[in-house]
Formats: structure tokens, C-alpha cells, sequence
């Protein structure tokens, strides 16, 4: 199969892009300033990501579809305002993780932003469940970028009037171009910041327009190192299909009234796991020494026992420091706890740690 | 001094009497990204051609580096370590990687010359 390319990608040669294939995707990882400086553009000023190749799903309904979707998802839709976001997950009966994702309720239905390796099979799956009953477009036309950062919200008003008004997690209609197109403040960074759908022969000429006003190009090595600071899964790594939302510790996600009353796919497990509690648990994790915790590194107890696996680790550049995240018996999962980490055959001290490891920017009075 | 020679695996290696500097080259440094840990072989380790001496960890993935010729390591240079940027900065002087005592001198000559090593990275692309 040959592989896709975004609207963008002729915009990220100009800017000395390296690329390596992602998801089926000609993506870029770097330009040329590099990862930590790239990471550092976007916790100090403004970062502009195409992330083009997620999914950008829209269903056509009204009441009997939010009835519909809360079969599917363990969030509350049929109260949720319109325009308003929600973090939430495609789920088995096991509440193993098809994928993770977010959905915003807009006047004619809803949104639903899926992760580039699993919106073909997330599509078939929503459809089937949903009987089919529902017009659902999975667009090609529309490439999503991202801005990120401080400095986001001015650069992006500058470009679009108005954006500064949206609440944190929550989206809206905006004219550009005589067009409407449509921004959420949201990302996947820990910063303030706001995601937009654009036509994808507009991509390029609005991302110059940002670059005009002082933000840069930042590659999917530094959303890497944002996301894993800001304590975000990454999917197909630190959740998937053999981890649920509570072993994932997203709980948080499950809508309060959804855990008492269910009615949506995996709920029987996800109140077994919620009453009886769970033998593995996504932690954060901090090595002491000067190593990186790589994926599928071994986590041992103090008594030398095999107690868990990384998912996630990398050298947060704003931390200035090793980070990782991984599962580890429930047992284990106090903050602070004293762990060792099997790098190359040796064993490197490190303890359980808080997520998030960097403190969120969020712009004040904005989040909720 | 004898001249600067290269490896398949991007080291350099500068040859003075019985000593050899070894380090990576500033093509490595392109390739890997940011690195921002670095683990060398302590001073006393015998080390032999080709065998591991030591990793880097960029932003990326964990490299390992090896040694182009045999040898015990006299000296490893703890600034990289405690400011790995200086690799990328200057990979071929200052960011040396560590000293060894060559044990055979003809092992260099296995190794290319600057000309044959520019070649190499643009013929392979690696």
C-alpha cells in the first residue's frame, strides 16, 4: 500500500522535515531545530502540529443517536451542551481499548476525533454498532492542525477572530475565508491551546499564516515528549486493547452517572474492576539514574520480583529529567514506592511518581 | 599524530603513539537527534574491535557505540556525560568519547580516511 500523505507535506520539506512512516502516513518527526528545541518552542511560545492523520468522524442525528452513542461510550451525551468536548473510549466487552478519542456534540450531531492507526476499523466498528441507522462521514477533505502553547490563543486570533472565547474542552464555528470551519480548545501537549478542521487546500496557506505570526512547525517527536510529560497515553502503547480505562487510570473519563447506571459496552467489567479493584495499574515513573526507560522495560520490586512493564519513556525536556509511565501490580502503585528498572541487564533505581510530571499551562479562568 | 580515520559505524579514531581518542562523527550526531544520556566504558576495560563501548540515548532510542580497534580504555571524558549536548555541538574535538591503548596498530587500517568515509555516508545514507 502506498503511503498517504497530508495536505502539509510539501509545507514540512520546506521546513527541513524528517519523516518517518506513521500509521500509514508520510509524517514528520522533526524540523530542523530538533526535539528538545522543538519541545521547548511549544511550553514557551507556540507550536503548530498537523495531525491530519487522525479521523475526523462525523455522525448525523439528533436525541436518538446521543441514546445510540452512550450505548458505545462510557460518557454522558444526551445532557452533554452543545459544543461541548469529552475525552472518552471505544471499548469490548472486556473494556479492553479499541481506541481513545474525542467527541463533541455540534448542532446537526456529533464530532468524533480518532487516532490515525485505528479510524478504519473504529469506523466499520461505530457503524455496525450503530445499525447503520446514521449517515457517518469519515472525511478526506479535512486536514486537523493543532496549535499549541502559550502564545497559541494571540497567534491563532490574530489569523481567526473570536477563537480566544472558547472555554477550555469545548469548540465552535468560525468564519475564515468566508468558510466555516471548525476550532476546539483542546490538544494533547498540556498546554493551552485549540485544534482546527480545515479544507485541506486551506491547510497550507493557514499554517504560513501562523508561522507569520511567530509560531513554528513542531514535529511528533516533541508531541511525543509533551504528551508523555503532560502524563497522556499514547494508544497502541500505554493503553490498548488488553488494558481497560480503570486499569489505564483514566476513570475520570467514565462519566459519574454512566458508572451508576451503564447500559454501554464493557460496563459489567468496568464495575467488577471499580468494586473489586485491579491487579495492574498505570503509574508514572521516574528513574534516578541517567538512563531512559524504554518500552517493555522490566519493572522489579525492592525484593527483586517482576512486578511490571514501561509503555512509555522518553527524557522530558521541561522536566529535565527521565520520565516514563507504565503498568505495575496494584500493590506497587503508592507514589513514591522504590522500583528497579532492567536497562541493558542492569538494574537502575527509580520510584512511582504523580502524573503529570509537568504541571498544566492551562490559560486561567478558561479551565473548567 | 596520524590521521583521523572512520568506521562503518560512524566513529572516529585519531591515533597518537600508542593511544588512540575515539569519538562519533558529526554525521552519527545528525542521525541520532538529541542525545541526552550517555553511558562509557570505565577506565581499566578491555575492549575489543567492533565490541560495545558505551550507548547513547537521544530523544529517540538508545544507541550503541562501538570501538573500531582493540584496546584498554585509559580515560573516558566525563563532560559528555555531565552535558551530553556538547556531543552534537562538537562530536569530532572537544566531545571525544573516551582514550584507549591500541593493542595492534594494524587494526587501523581496516579502517577509512576521511574521503572514503564522506563516500560511504552519502553512497549508503546511512
Amino acid at each position: 500500500m502506498d503511503i498517504k500523505k497530508t495536505s502539509l507535506n510539501s509545507l514540512h520539506k520546506k521546513y527541513g522535515a524528517k519523516f518517518f512512516p506513521f500509521a500509514g502516513y508520510e509524517m514528520p518527526i522533526q524540523y530542523s531545530e530538533g526535539i528538545i528545541e522543538e519541545h521547548k518552542i511549544t511550553r514557551e511560545k507556540a507550536g503548530i502540529f498537523d495531525v491530519s492523520h487522525m479521523g475526523q468522524l462525523f455522525i448525523k442525528g439528533d436525541y436518538l443517536l446521543a441514546e445510540d452513542l452512550e450505548k458505545i461510550f462510557p460518557t454522558d451525551l444526551k445532557n452533554a451542551q452543545l459544543n461541548q468536548s469529552k475525552y472518552s473510549f471505544l471499548m469490548n466487552e472486556e473494556a479492553g481499548i479499541h481506541d481513545d478519542l474525542i467527541i463533541t456534540k455540534v448542532k446537526e450531531g456529533f464530532n468524533i476525533i480518532l487516532n490515525a492507526s485505528c479510524k478504519n476499523s473504529d469506523f466499520k466498528l461505530i457503524k455496525r454498532l450503530l445499525d447503520n441507522k446514521y449517515e457517518m462521514n469519515l472525511s478526506d477533505d479535512l486536514s486537523l492542525i493543532a496549535i499549541q502553547g502559550p502564545k497559541a490563543v494571540k497567534i491563532l486570533e490574530t489569523v481567526i477572530s473570536g477563537v480566544s472565547e472558547l472555554k477550555f474542552m469545548s469548540g465552535n464555528w468560525f468564519n475564515y475565508l468566508n468558510e466555516n470551519i471548525y476550532i476546539t480548545r483542546s490538544g494533547y501537549t498540556g498546554e493551552d491551546g485549540f485544534e482546527v478542521s480545515i479544507k485541506n487546500k486551506e491547510a497550507e496557506a493557514f499554517v504560513e499564516k501562523m508561522i507569520n505570526e511567530g509560531a513554528k512547525l513542531i514535529g511528533l517527536g516533541a508531541r511525543d515528549t509533551l504528551r508523555l510529560e503532560a502524563g497522556f497515553c499514547l494508544y497502541g502503547h500505554d493503553i490498548d486493547i488488553n488494558k481497560s480505562p480503570v486499569e489505564a487510570n483514566l476513570k475520570w473519563a467514565i462519566s459519574k452517572n454512566r458508572i451508576i447506571l451503564g447500559g454501554f459496552i464493557g460496563f459489567d467489567k468496568i464495575k467488577y474492576q471499580i468494586e473489586k479493584g485491579v491487579n495492574k495499574v498505570r503509574v508514572g515513573i521516574k528513574p534516578e539514574g541517567k538512563i531512559i526507560a524504554r518500552e517493555k522495560t522490566i519493572i522489579f520490586s525492592e525484593g527483586n520480583k517482576k512486578i511490571g512493564e514501561i509503555t512509555s519513556g522518553t527524557f522530558g525536556p521541561s522536566v529535565q529529567a527521565s520520565i516514563a509511565m507504565g503498568y505495575i501490580e496494584n500493590t506497587f502503585s503508592k507514589i513514591d514506592t522504590k522500583v528497579f528498572l532492567e536497562v541493558r541487564g542492569k538494574k537502575y533505581p527509580a520510584s512511582i511518581s504523580k502524573l503529570p510530571f509537568y504541571k498544566k499551562n492551562y490559560v486561567k479562568g478558561v479551565n473548567k | 599524530m596520524s590521521e583521523v580515520k572512520f568506521s562503518k559505524e560512524h566513529e572516529w579514531i585519531k591515533l597518537d603513539g600508542e593511544v588512540a581518542i575515539i569519538g562519533i562523527t558529526k554525521h552519527a550526531t545528525e542521525m541520532l537527534g538529541d542525545i541526552v544520556f550517555v553511558e562509557l566504558p570505565e577506565k581499566g576495560l578491555s575492549v575489543i574491535k567492533d565490541g560495545n563501548a558505551g550507548v547513547v540515548e537521544s530523544t529517540k532510542a538508545a544507541s550503541d557505540i562501538y570501538t573500531p580497534v582493540s584496546g584498554k580504555i585509559i580515560e573516558n571524558n566525563q563532560s559528555i556525560v555531565d552535558d551530553p549536548a556538547k556531543i552534537s555541538s562538537d562530536p569530532e574535538n572537544e566531545a571525544w568519547f573516551f582514550k584507549l591503548k591500541i593493542k595492534d596498530k594494524s587494526e587501523m587500517d581496516s579502517l577509512m580516511n576521511k574521503e572514503e568515509y564522506d563516500k560511504f555516508t552519502k553512497e549508503s545514507g546511512n
